[in-house]
């Protein structure tokens, strides 16, 4: 079956069985294994990724789902010469440490600063306790996204 | 900060205390660093599958494969394929495949692989398994009884001694009775047993292979600690010359010693199948099968008994530790001693006695995690002196700070304590940034139906292999010297998240006096990186790091005696150097420093060359409805001699003492006849963001003479073994429930609350001392 979506900004079509996990889409035929596989069964958050702007795990999405829709990756966060604010952040800020939780995490983290772009800390680990995490204890990946919703607003350039 | 990391790759040195950015930090947030199952998949590629025991013990009559099903395009490798059906580690009793005896649930028997992914999972269910199943010996306990013998001639994996003072007698019996007069001589004498669970290492990204042969040997790719285990477990397995065997390490997505020897049996695997189908293999474990099948923490039991002085002063300890290895040896010999040499605490006594047993059940196998045993036993000596203060009527942290090791006091094992010794400012730091004395003398606050409480322990990590493994090992490293004046380091110690090659190229960028970005790190492959020995041990900086210091020294020295000779900048006289004598490299190999003095046949001396040291402070708030526990607050101060990068050093921290709350209160691995009942992340419970206390972590830094960069120390490790103490002394401050047994589980804690078992008890498992609740 031809679906057809947008993905990371570009209008893409594949030819695939429509309960094929989107997850699966992405990392195959699509080119895209930013998006990663912790459990498959939708509790490591690992796959996370937004689908019309809503963060979903893409283990629990089938492609047929995105028909139309848009889909947006780690790859769409940042560009090729670039890192995204956010991104940069968890460089600079101790946010990645083993890095496979780290695509799905910035995309629930990208999700809360596009609907609350001042969020509290407790607002934060709200945002990303479906994202599990077991190298940093979380305390500076929520730092990371402070720092970048700091930055956004403009308080460093 | 911000500026100051976006800036300090192109800045100069130092770099040794910077928080420069990670160097594979932008490959990790943009999706690009490739993980074992992010590689491109070759052409013919197929996926392997195990196809394991259910149940944990039997007799393995026959293998059938199902006639009805197409087996034309699955390759099939059973135990009777191989020459050598042995698991290469400390011993070599695992056999790679079961042949006739199953002897734990999961255990691997029939190896497929397929280029159908639905297929293959088709095949496995097509394999019948004949299985005569035996009575399984599950209790450690009964297995060191030996009522039904399941391995070699007792069951015992590993067992020794260490004895000081009064016990310290040759003859066992001699040395037993000798504790037990020097404790009975004792003003206070207390007794208790204490025990931990398993743990499941749990990184995020399931382990993971792939392997494919060609005129030059077998290939292994994959997520992977230690590079030269699985090249010793191949080399062995197909009988092949090393420079047969390549072994490359692909991006790690987290480790915690679950990835330091079991790669060597996934490795084994696809290789086999790679090897009969004559395809590259892919081989990556689903996450029910990683939790089933891999290792995980050795679930231990601690028994104690300690006399003091009336004024607190301790004196004399015996401890008999049994630690239940699993099915085969793995690790575990190296586990025991570990978790032995820190079972006193990091304490001064006069008189010690510790039995170390471990033993093998119908288990999978345990095997390494963060903390190798030490998390164990810590458990037991910190609730264990929380008993004692509690006899005497002290605050524990006072009890625990009067008998703390200083500079010049000797441990368990006569080893005296050279310098180095930050615990009295680690326990000053953490009690005074968490307001830990206010808030004890202030009494549990009661808040309705909330208990608030806080508690601490203090301990030390040993850091580096224990005592000779570091002389046996000899690790080396290079430095190359590249065109243009760069440095390339070449080591087996791995990047698993910790931080190592960001690490690394700030000790030889300082070393060398030359930029951060101009220090590359190779890709750990066992065709061209030395051997550094493994990526475990929180060896990695202070060992390794100090090797990678000496060999960019010696690189440096001999293009600025090219420049002394002849002139120049660093760049042109590197480029000259290299052309006179083409290739300029320093390969260096550990040295212990001279004074450390270990005999492994007495378990005497320099356990470790340093120890690193931390007090952890826990608040807790207890639902006194249901029980459940919320940790609202965590602090630790830490001595790590020298944190090269604060930033990745705090994380260390951070990140282990997560794991350490989740240990205490949530993880729980549920067995029900010798099988896991919760394989899934679903159902086993490590810590969420909303789960997780904010972290206030100070570093100490007390130098170690030795280490790089100014005197690091190890510090993987050590944040693994102060949070379960310090989370059940708050439980116990919130509530009076003394609890000796891990995880704290709301149920627990009304067991012990009911039955009040939990309340000051005097004897091994009692005496109940009847008390109100507190608050």
């Amino acid at each position: 079956m031809k679906i057809t979506l947008t993905l990371n900004g570009r209008s893409r079509e594949v030819d695939l069985p429509p309960l094929v996990r989107l997850l699966d889409a992405l990392r195959g035929p699509l080119g895209l294994p930013g998006t990663k596989e912790g459990c498959g069964e939708g509790e490591c958050g690992s796959c996370t990724v937004l689908l019309d702007g809503e963060p979903v795990n893409a283990c629990l999405v089938s492609i047929g789902q995105c028909e139309g829709r848009a889909v947006t990756t780690v790859e769409g966060l940042s560009d090729a010469t670039h890192l995204g604010p956010l991104a940069r952040c968890f460089v600079d800020h101790g946010g990645a440490q083993c890095g496979i939780c780290t695509p799905g995490m910035l995309i629930s983290a990208e999700a809360l600063l596009a609907r609350r772009p001042d969020p509290s800390d407790e607002e934060i680990r709200e945002a990303i306790a479906g994202n599990l995490c077991r190298c940093t204890g979380y305390q500076r990946i929520v730092d990371s996204i402070r720092e970048a919703a700091r930055e956004r607003a403009g308080g460093a350039a | 900060m911000t500026t100051a990391a976006q800036n300090a790759s192109s800045a100069r040195p130092p770099f040794i205390g910077t928080n420069v950015p990670r160097t594979d930090g932008a490959s990790k947030v943009t999706g690009r660093a490739a993980y074992v199952d992010d590689l491109p998949h070759e052409p013919g590629e197929l996926f392997g599958a195990t196809v394991r025991s259910p149940v944990p013990r039997a007799r393995l009559r026959g293998i059938t494969l199902d006639p009805a099903f197409d087996w034309s395009d699955v390759t099939v490798v059973r135990a009777s394929d191989l020459a050598v059906n042995e698991v290469q580690c400390i011993s070599a009793e695992q056999p790679i495949l079961a042949a006739d005896q199953i002897r734990h649930a999961y255990e691997p028997v029939v190896l497929l692989a397929c280029a159908d992914k639905r297929k293959l999972a088709q095949a496995v269910r097509a394999v019948k398994l004949d299985l005569e199943p035996l009575t399984p010996v599950l209790d450690p306990e009964q297995s060191f009884a030996k009522v039904d013998v399941i391995w070699g001639e007792d069951n015992v994996h590993k067992r020794f001694s260490i004895t000081k003072g009064r016990a310290d007698l040759p003859d066992p019996a001699g040395s037993a009775a000798a504790i037990e007069a020097a404790i009975a001589s004792c003003e206070i004498v207390v007794r208790g047993r204490y025990t931990t669970h398993h743990q499941e290492q749990l990184y995020i990204e399931p382990q993971g292979v792939i392997a494919r042969w060609d005129d030059k040997g077998v290939h292994v790719t994959g997520s992977l600690q230690c590079p030269y285990y699985v090249h010793k477990a191949l080399v062995h397995g197909f009988d092949l010359a090393a420079d047969r065997v390549h072994v490359t390490q692909a991006v790690t997505g987290g480790g915690f010693g679950g990835k330091e020897e079991y790669p060597s049996v996934i490795a084994l695997h696809a290789a086999l199948l790679a090897q009969k189908s004559g395809k590259p293999v892919r081989m990556i474990y689903d996450r029910k099968e990683d939790i089933e099948a891999t290792t995980k923490r050795h679930p231990a039991i601690c028994e104690i008994t300690s006399g003091c002085d009336r004024d607190g002063t301790l004196r004399a300890l015996s401890i008999r530790i049994l630690m239940d290895g699993g099915a085969y040896m793995t690790l575990t010999p190296v586990v025991l001693s570990r978790g032995a040499l820190h079972a006193a605490g990091v304490y001064r006594w006069d008189d010690v006695r510790i039995d170390a047993i471990a033993v093998a059940t119908n288990t999978p196998p345990n095997g390494a995690f963060r903390g190798f045993g030490a998390p164990q036993t810590i458990w037991a000596i910190e609730r264990h002196l929380d008993r004692v203060a509690e006899e005497l009527g002290r605050d524990p942290m006072d009890l625990k700070a009067q008998n703390m090791l200083r500079e010049g006091d000797t441990t368990a094992t006569g080893q005296t304590l050279r310098g180095s010794v930050g615990v009295a400012e680690c326990v000053d730091k953490a009690l005074t940034a968490s307001g830990y004395h206010d808030k004890r003398k202030a009494a549990p606050v009661v808040r309705g139906r909330v208990a608030r409480g806080i508690g601490a322990s203090v301990f030390m990590h040993g850091a580096g292999f224990t005592g000779s493994g570091e002389k046996h090992l000899k690790g080396r490293v290079a430095v190359d010297l590249l065109p243009g004046g760069r440095l390339r380091i070449r080591t087996a110690s791995t990047d698993i998240g910790q931080g190592t090659e960001t690490v690394f190229r700030q000790i030889a960028a300082d070393a060398a006096g030359v930029r951060l970005e101009d220090v590359d790190f190779a890709v750990p492959s066992t065709s061209y990186v030395p051997d550094s020995g493994p990526t475990v041990a929180s060896r990695t900086v202070m060992v390794v790091g100090g090797i990678v210091e000496r060999a960019a020294r010696e690189v440096a020295a001999r293009v600025r005696a090219e420049q002394e000779a002849s002139g120049g900048e660093f760049t042109a006289a590197a480029d000259r150097l290299l052309t006179k004598e083409r290739e300029v490299t320093a390969l260096v190999q550990y040295e212990h420093p001279g004074w450390v003095t270990w005999d492994d046949s007495t378990y005497k001396g320099d356990a470790y060359p340093v120890y690193g040291y931390a007090c952890d402070v826990a608040e807790v708030e207890v639902d006194l409805d249901t029980l459940e526990v919320t940790v609202t607050g965590f602090w630790s101060a830490t001595d790590v001699g020298k944190a090269i990068h604060p930033v990745m050093c705090k994380g260390q921290i951070e990140g282990g003492s997560l794991q350490a709350i989740g240990w205490a209160l949530w993880e729980d691995v549920v067995w029900k006849n010798g099988l896991i009942q919760n394989p899934r992340m679903t159902n086993y419970i490590i810590p969420t963001a909303l789960d997780a206390p904010p972290m206030h972590v100070d570093l100490v830094e007390a130098p170690y003479a030795y280490g790089p960069g100014g005197g690091a120390k190890g510090v993987g490790e050590l944040p693994m073994d102060g949070g379960a103490p310090a989370i059940a002394a708050a439980v116990e401050h919130a509530t009076g429930i003394f609890a000796r047994d891990l995880p704290l589980l709301p149920e627990r804690l009304l067991e012990l609350q009911t039955t009040r078992k939990g309340f000051g008890a005097k004897g091994a498992e009692g005496d109940p001392k009847p008390q109100a609740l507190k608050g």
